[in-house]
């Protein structure tokens, strides 16, 4: 019955997202207003239904009704509660309807708190909402249904994959959607524009907090997944550029464009068309992350089976949404008035800088990850590109960007100063001189590369700083005059200095876990000991363990760091029943200046085991950076100027008064 | 500055980062684009030594060694119609076994010997590397099942 109930919730939200799609639009068009008004409570009964879907789903989950396909096919009874939840979007159909149900959240939020928008826009952008729903909904129906039945009802599921079962895995799909979904309103902001012809400041500052909200939950997504991918898979790597981690990567390049370029059309009245362009990109950027993923076009963790009816459809939907957008933007971009001039050397002029360096390394992203893909469809001839493209295409061109990034805030508007903003750097200058000394003397022999990567990051998040620090009157004022600065500083300027710096110290992190790391491969026999970098390893042997449904074996090292006992490091190798399948858990303990890493691999004889032993210098660092950014956004959100989302409706008239008299 | 200027400026920067992306691009394109082999491919092309590439296919039954180190295995790669050897050194990933798909990255050795750098993860059981399973299709051992393919 509940199957049942959710399946019909589907049927019914697809039914309402149709009449959403249709009916206002048209509304707005031949003015009549009761086609209009239904919009907004269209909205809110789509978000309805389908939480009822979902939660009807997750209720099958929970009591693991194994007469649902779906069910069956995905989890077990032996499984941890946390991971019969996470196992409701661990698989194609459960995904999608969590995309929906998002999607539909995201559409009720403008319907509910869109009343400050002109009615025309919102009853606009609602319906292209429900039109990106009615894709979904589709899919869901006729070709995905999570609510299938099979029978016989078997006795048992076949179980999540084991490498799924993971509180860091449990949270990085919704974060995912929520960003790669969170874009959809910026989509269907920019189409309700195109389509009125019009985008001013009003626009931009309703767009700008959605694309905010958006990004800083893709950043922890996309945290999320590297941070999984480091201590789970055992490799000790934390970014393999793989097509499965591009395919979120490029929305997030995107979304950073749009979410800059978006501030020179609030401020500046400039960029138009171009932020319109934006947000269509990223977000079907974003389709195609959720598409490539699902489709099982690239071989990865991610892929899940499919048919082909899926990949028609699928492809259909993406060209309907790119082609149609695009289309839309051509005829009808070039009614956008374009706005305000600067010069080069502006804060505009740097926003635009960002745009150009974060639009090209995108670029160079989607040719490495889709190349292999075109050609095998052209030619047949299977390639892979492997990382050190990426390494060697994306590193040198978003070089010049971080370092442009630790002065653009400080540059004016319109027309600035540049030697001036350089010189409000020289600290950060001499501190960055300061650094790359240092990390060349304690690294002598090392890589260069490392040493300049280290050097950059100090400048960012110094340069970063600079702004905090010359607002405050940092060591200048009083302590209590610089606090009082301090809560007083726009919530925005904070949020940005927050995030310049996670990235900066983002790049402290990878110059530290690219450059510095030390790495030992052997097979140890109990009471074998290996140096490494300074800390002394000793293996004590390996023993079975179990866990609630699995069966381990689990090897020990102690670590003595000059002759005193650090800490002991138990890393275990994992088999599981259901499904049959085996799993490395490395052990990992984390220091000041980064982090141990110990693997445990297949018995050699004689109770020696094969062991991968790492030194991971300044490896934390690359979370704490993209956390800090994600805080940084969360920050910026909270500025009140976003919170009241549109200018009041009287300087609205009046700005509209005044560019009729001019 | 005036906007006829300003423009020529913005298109300038364009060109100058689009034309440092595109070297960029092209010259690691011609030394990261790495073609898949199957056994049959790397026998009939004639891959002449130290072409670095992927090699693909089963793992035969009964071919997997290790050496006294206790870090390098050898075994060979099939697509049932021809063999390569391959050796390792290095942890195999947890879904290696005999009779199952894998692929493998690395350069071949003029002894014929296969000299893997990398062995790559699969996640699942059932599942079977897409490029590994048209080499089966190619070679005519392809079952839909996939694992269950016999000599």
């Amino acid at each position: 019955m509940i199957a049942e109930t959710g399946h019909f919730a589907v049927i019914l939200a697809l039914v309402v997202a149709l009449l959403q799609a249709s009916l206002p639009l048209a509304g707005t068009a031949l003015r009549i207003p009761a086609w209009s008004a239904l919009a907004v409570p269209a909205a809110v009964l789509q978000f309805a239904l389908i939480l009822l879907a979902f939660g009807c789903l997750m209720v099958l989950y929970i009591t693991s009704d194994f007469s649902v396909m779906n069910v069956w096919q995905n989890s077990h009874s032996a499984k941890p509660l946390l991971y019969k939840i996470s196992g409701v979007w661990g698989n194609h159909e459960g995904s999608l309807l969590l995309w929906v149900l998002i999607l539909a959240l995201f559409g009720m939020a403008v319907a509910l708190f869109g009343s400050n928008l002109p009615p025309s826009l919102r009853t606009r952008v609602l319906s292209v909402q429900a039109m990106i729903g009615v894709g979904f909904l589709g899919l869901l129906v006729f070709l995905s249904n999570p609510f299938n039945r099979i029978f016989p009802a078997p006795v048992d599921g076949n179980g999540l994959n084991p490498l799924l079962q993971d509180p860091g895995l449990a949270f990085h799909p919704p974060f995912l959607y929520l960003g790669y979904v969170g874009f959809s309103i910026a989509f269907s902001f920019a189409i309700a524009a195109l389509i009125e012809g019009k985008v001013d400041a009003a626009w931009a500052r309703w767009v700008r907090p959605w694309t905010l909200a958006a990004w800083t939950f893709l950043t922890i997504g996309i945290a999320l997944g590297s941070w999984w991918a480091y201590y789970e898979l055992g490799w000790g790597g934390w970014w393999f550029w793989d097509p499965v981690e591009n395919a979120s990567f490029m929305p997030w390049l995107a979304g950073t464009a749009l979410l800059h370029s978006a501030i020179v059309v609030e401020k500046r009245d400039a960029l138009k068309t171009w932020t319109v362009l934006l947000a269509i990109l990223t977000f079907s950027l974003s389709l195609l992350g959720t598409f490539i993923v699902r489709s099982g076009l690239l071989n990865s963790v991610h892929a899940f089976a499919s048919d082909p009816g899926r990949g028609v459809f699928i492809l259909a939907f993406l060209i309907l949404v790119i082609g149609g957008s695009l289309a839309l933007y051509a005829v009808r971009a070039p009614a956008l008035r374009a706005g305000g001039l600067f010069a080069p050397i502006s804060r505009e002029g740097a926003l635009v800088f960002n745009n150009l360096i974060l639009i090209t390394a995108l670029a160079t992203v989607f040719l490495g990850t889709m190349y292999p893909l075109f050609l095998d469809a052209i030619t047949g001839a299977k390639v892979t590109v492997g990382p050190p493209y990426f390494n060697a295409t994306f590193a040198p061109l978003m070089t010049p960007l971080v370092a442009v990034m630790a002065f653009g805030p400080l540059l004016a508007w319109k027309r600035a100063d540049l030697m001036g903003a350089l010189h409000r750097l020289k600290f950060a200058a001499a501190a960055t001189v300061v650094a790359l000394l240092g990390a060349l003397y304690f690294t002598w022999g090392g890589p260069v590369l490392a040493v300049l990567g280290f050097g950059l990051g100090v400048w960012v998040v110094m340069g970063s700083l600079v702004e905090v620090v010359e607002r405050t009157r940092l060591f200048r004022a009083s302590a209590r005059d610089s606090l009082n600065r301090a809560i007083h500083m726009p919530r925005s300027v904070w949020g940005s200095a927050l995030a310049h710096a996670g990235v900066g110290v983002f790049i402290l992190g990878a110059a530290g876990a690219l450059g510095w790391e030390s790495e030992k491969l052997q097979v140890m026999k109990p009471g074998d000991q290996v140096e490494l970098a300074g800390y002394t390893f000793i293996f004590d042997g390996a023993r079975p363990a179990r866990g609630p449904n699995y069966d381990a074996t689990e090897g020990t090292f102690r670590v003595y760091r000059n002759g005193e006992l650090l800490t002991v490091m138990q890393a275990q190798t994992r088999r599981f029943a259901n499904p049959p399948m085996e799993t490395t858990e490395a052990a990992i303990h984390p220091t000041r200046m980064g982090d141990l890493f110990a693997v445990v691999g297949t018995p050699a004889g004689d109770g020696a085991y094969q062991t991968r032993l790492y030194r991971k210098p300044l490896i934390n660092l690359l979370w704490t950076g993209a956390l800090l950014m994600a805080f940084g956004g969360l920050v910026s959100l909270s500025d009140r100027r976003h919170r009241v989302g549109a200018p009041s409706r009287r300087r609205v008239e009046a700005a509209g008064t005044a560019a009729q008299r001019a | 500055m005036r906007p006829k200027r300003r423009r020529l400026a913005l298109v300038v920067a364009a060109m100058v980062t689009l034309g440092v992306a595109a070297a960029l691009v092209l010259s690691a394109f011609e030394d990261n684009l790495v073609f898949f082999n199957s056994p049959s491919d790397v026998v009939e092309k004639r891959l002449p030594p130290e072409t670095r590439f992927r090699l693909g296919g089963l793992v035969e039954e009964n071919s997997v060694t290790k050496e006294a180190d206790g870090l390098t295995t050898r075994f060979r790669v099939t697509d049932m119609k021809h063999t390569v050897n391959v050796r390792y050194t290095g942890m195999l990933p947890d879904l290696f076994r005999e009779g199952q798909g894998v692929v493998t990255d690395g350069r071949l050795g003029p002894d014929g010997v296969f000299v893997a750098s990398q062995v790559l993860a699969k996640h699942d059981e059932n599942y079977m590397p897409p490029e590994v399973a048209d080499a089966l299709k190619k070679s005519g051992h392809w079952l839909p099942d996939g694992q269950k393919a016999k000599p």
